[in-house]
C-alpha cells in the first residue's frame, strides 16, 4: 500500500532520514520503534507532505506521492495524527471533529462518522461543546484521534499516541486501535512504548539515526536480544 | 447643551471612530493569526481602495458603484499583496516578513504619490451622508452613525463566517496550530487568501468611512489608521479576533475620553497619553486584555 524507497530528508542542515526504506501492506499494523532523534516523526511528516524528500521515492497505491502537497495526500487517504495532540484549544471539541472531515463532501456519511468517533470515545460527547484546551491531556489524545478518524482514513499515521498518558486511557487508546484495524484501516503506529505497540501490530521496523536497522514481525522482533535489551527492559 | 447631551455625542464619536479600529484591526489580526505577520501594509490597502473610488466618482459613476469598486480595489491588492510579496517568504523568520511588510509600504505609497501626486485631494461626500442629526440641541454626523451601522453588521457577519462556515472554522484552525490544520488537510493557501481577501475589505470600508470623515485623501492616508489598529490589536490582544474588536472600541473610546478630559493645552499630545495607557496595560497584561499566555501542555 506505502513504500519508501531510500528516501532522503534534511531538517535544515541535519540529514535526518538517510536512505530509509520500508513498506506497508493494505490492512497491516506496523509499528516503528527507535530511539527518541532516530527519525520515526520526521518519516510520518514526510509521508504527509510537511518534509519533503531530497532524494528517493514515496509509493503510495501505486503512486509517486513526493511532491504532493499535505492536503492532497489526506484527499488520498492517508491522514497524520501528530505528537503532542496539536488539537485545536481555541475551537470546541464538535469543531475539532469537523476539522478532520474538512475535505468530505459526502456529508450524511460525516454524520455518521461524528456518531460513530463519539461512541468510541464517549467522553468526547460529553464534551462537544467545550473548548479543546479545557480538555485533560487523555481526552485532548482521544480527541486528536478522533479527529483523525472523521477524515475516514485508509492509512492511519499514529505518531506516539500513548505519550504522557495514564495506564487507563492508554489502555482505552489501544483498544480503539485495534479495533479500528479489525475495521480495515492501515496503521504505522510509531510509540515509545514498544511493549504495547508489540503487543497488537503485525510487523515492525527498528530505527537508528534515520535508518531501518531491523525488520521483521513481531515475533521476529521479540526474538531478538536487542530490542530484548533496549526497547523492553529485559 | 446639557452635559447628558455632551456625553451622548462623545460617546457616539467614540464608538464611531472605535468602529473603524475594530474594522482595521480585524484584518491585521487575521492575517497574524495564521501568518504571525504584522501586515504594516494594510493601511495602504485603505488608500487604494480610497482612490479608486475618487477616481471613479470624478469620472462621474454613481455613488455607491465608485464605493463598490473602491472596496474591490483593495481586496484585490490585499491579495496581489499576499500572492507577490508574503507568499514566496512564507516560512520565513517573522523580521524578515516584517520588512517585508515594510518594503510594500514603501513601494505602495511611493506609487500613489508618483501617480497621483503628494498633495492631498477633497473626497466629495454624498449631501445625505455629509449632513447631521440633530435632536435638539444635539448633534449627530450621519457619517458616525453609518459607521456605527456597517461595522455592527459586518462584526455579525463575521461573526457567522468564523463560528458556522466551513472556511471561517478553518480559519481559527489555521490560526490556533498550523501544523494540525495542514495535517487535516486544510488548504492553507486558500486559507490565507480569505483572510486577505476579508482583512482587505474590511480595510476598504473603513478607507471610504474614513475619507469620508476626514473629507480628503493622500497617498500617505493609511499611516495613521493602521498605526491605530496595530495598538487596537496589541491592546486586544494580537491574532485574536475578539481582541480586535475589543480593542478597537477601548482605544476610540480612550482617545474621546483623552480629548475631553486632558486640559486643553495637552491636546495635542493625546497619543502620547494613549501611548502610556497602553503602556501601562501591557506591564499587567503583556499579552492584551484577551491574549492568552503561551501555554504548552505536556
Amino acid at each position: 500500500m506505502l513504500s519508501f524507497e531510500d528516501i532522503h530528508v534534511y531538517y535544515g542542515h541535519v540529514h535526518a532520514l538517510k536512505g530509509m526504506s520500508f513498506e506497508v501492506m493494505e490492512g497491516e499494523l506496523v509499528t516503528m520503534l527507535g530511539a527518541n532523534g532516530a527519525g520515526k516523526s520526521t518519516t510520518l511528516l514526510t509521508i504527509s507532505g510537511i518534509l519533503k524528500p531530497t532524494q528517493g521515492q514515496i509509493i503510495y497505491e501505486g503512486r509517486n506521492l513526493s511532491g504532493f502537497s499535505p492536503y492532497s495526500i489526506v484527499r488520498s487517504g492517508i491522514i497524520h495524527c501528530p505528537e503532542g495532540r496539536h488539537i485545536f484549544g481555541g475551537l470546541t471539541v464538535r469543531e475539532n471533529l469537523m476539522m478532520g472531515a474538512v475535505q468530505r463532501r459526502d456529508h450524511s456519511q460525516v454524520k455518521q462518522d461524528f456518531d460513530w468517533v463519539c461512541s468510541l470515545f464517549p467522553i468526547l460527547s460529553e464534551r462537544i461543546g467545550q473548548n479543546g484546551s479545557t480538555l485533560s491531556g487523555g481526552e485532548q489524545q482521544m480527541l486528536a484521534i478522533g479527529r483523525a478518524l472523521m477524515a475516514r482514513p485508509r492509512l492511519l499515521l499514529l505518531d506516539e499516541p500513548s505519550l504522557g498518558l495514564a495506564p487507563v486511557v492508554v489502555q482505552i487508546i489501544f483498544d480503539v486501535i485495534q479495533q479500528l484495524r479489525q475495521n480495515g484501516v492501515t496503521i504505522l503506529l510509531v510509540e515509545q512504548n514498544a511493549r504495547k505497540a508489540l503487543q497488537i501490530a503485525d510487523r515492525g521496523y527498528l530505527l537508528e539515526t534515520g535508518q531501518v536497522v531491523l525488520s521483521g514481525s513481531v515475533q521476529e522482533l521479540h526474538a531478538n536480544p536487542a530490542i530484548e535489551r533496549h526497547y523492553l527492559g529485559g | 447643551m446639557t452635559q447628558l447631551q455632551f456625553f451622548i455625542q462623545q460617546a457616539i464619536n467614540a464608538i464611531s471612530i472605535g468602529s473603524l479600529y475594530a474594522l482595521m484591526a480585524i484584518g491585521l489580526a487575521m492575517v497574524f493569526g495564521i501568518l504571525r505577520l504584522i501586515n504594516f501594509a494594510h493601511g495602504d490597502l485603505i488608500m487604494v481602495g480610497s482612490y479608486a473610488a475618487l477616481l471613479l466618482l470624478a469620472a462621474g459613476v454613481p455613488f455607491w458603484l465608485a464605493a463598490l469598486a473602491g472596496i474591490c480595489a483593495s481586496m484585490v491588492m490585499g491579495l496581489l499583496m499576499e500572492r507577490i510579496a508574503y507568499r514566496p517568504i512564507r516560512g520565513a523568520p517573522d523580521v524578515a516578513m516584517l520588512l517585508t511588510s515594510f518594503a510594500v509600504t514603501i513601494l505602495l505609497e511611493n506609487a500613489a504619490i508618483l501617480i497621483f501626486n503628494p498633495t492631498p485631494r477633497p473626497f466629495p461626500v454624498p449631501e445625505a451622508l455629509g449632513t447631521a442629526q440633530r435632536f435638539g440641541s444635539l448633534r449627530i454626523a450621519n457619517i458616525d452613525l453609518i459607521a456605527i451601522a456597517v461595522a455592527l453588521v459586518l462584526l455579525v457577519a463575521l461573526t457567522f463566517f468564523v463560528t458556522r462556515t466551513q472556511i471561517g472554522i478553518s480559519m481559527r484552525a489555521a490560526s490556533e496550530d498550523l501544523l494540525a490544520a495542514r495535517l487535516m488537510g486544510i488548504n492553507v493557501n486558500v486559507v490565507i487568501s480569505y483572510a486577505f481577501a476579508i482583512g482587505s475589505i474590511l480595510a476598504g470600508v473603513v478607507g471610504l468611512l474614513w475619507s469620508m470623515r476626514v473629507g480628503k485623501i493622500d497617498p500617505l492616508m493609511g499611516f495613521y489608521p493602521v498605526l491605530k489598529a496595530f495598538v487596537a490589536s496589541v491592546i486586544g490582544g494580537l491574532g485574536s479576533l475578539p481582541g480586535a474588536v475589543l480593542g478597537g472600541y477601548v482605544l476610540g473610546l480612550l482617545e474621546i475620553l483623552l480629548q475631553g478630559l486632558l486640559p486643553s493645552a495637552l491636546t495635542p499630545y493625546r497619543d502620547a497619553f494613549v501611548f502610556i495607557a497602553l503602556i501601562i496595560l501591557l506591564l499587567f497584561r503583556p499579552n492584551g486584555i484577551l491574549g492568552s499566555v503561551e501555554k504548552e501542555k505536556i
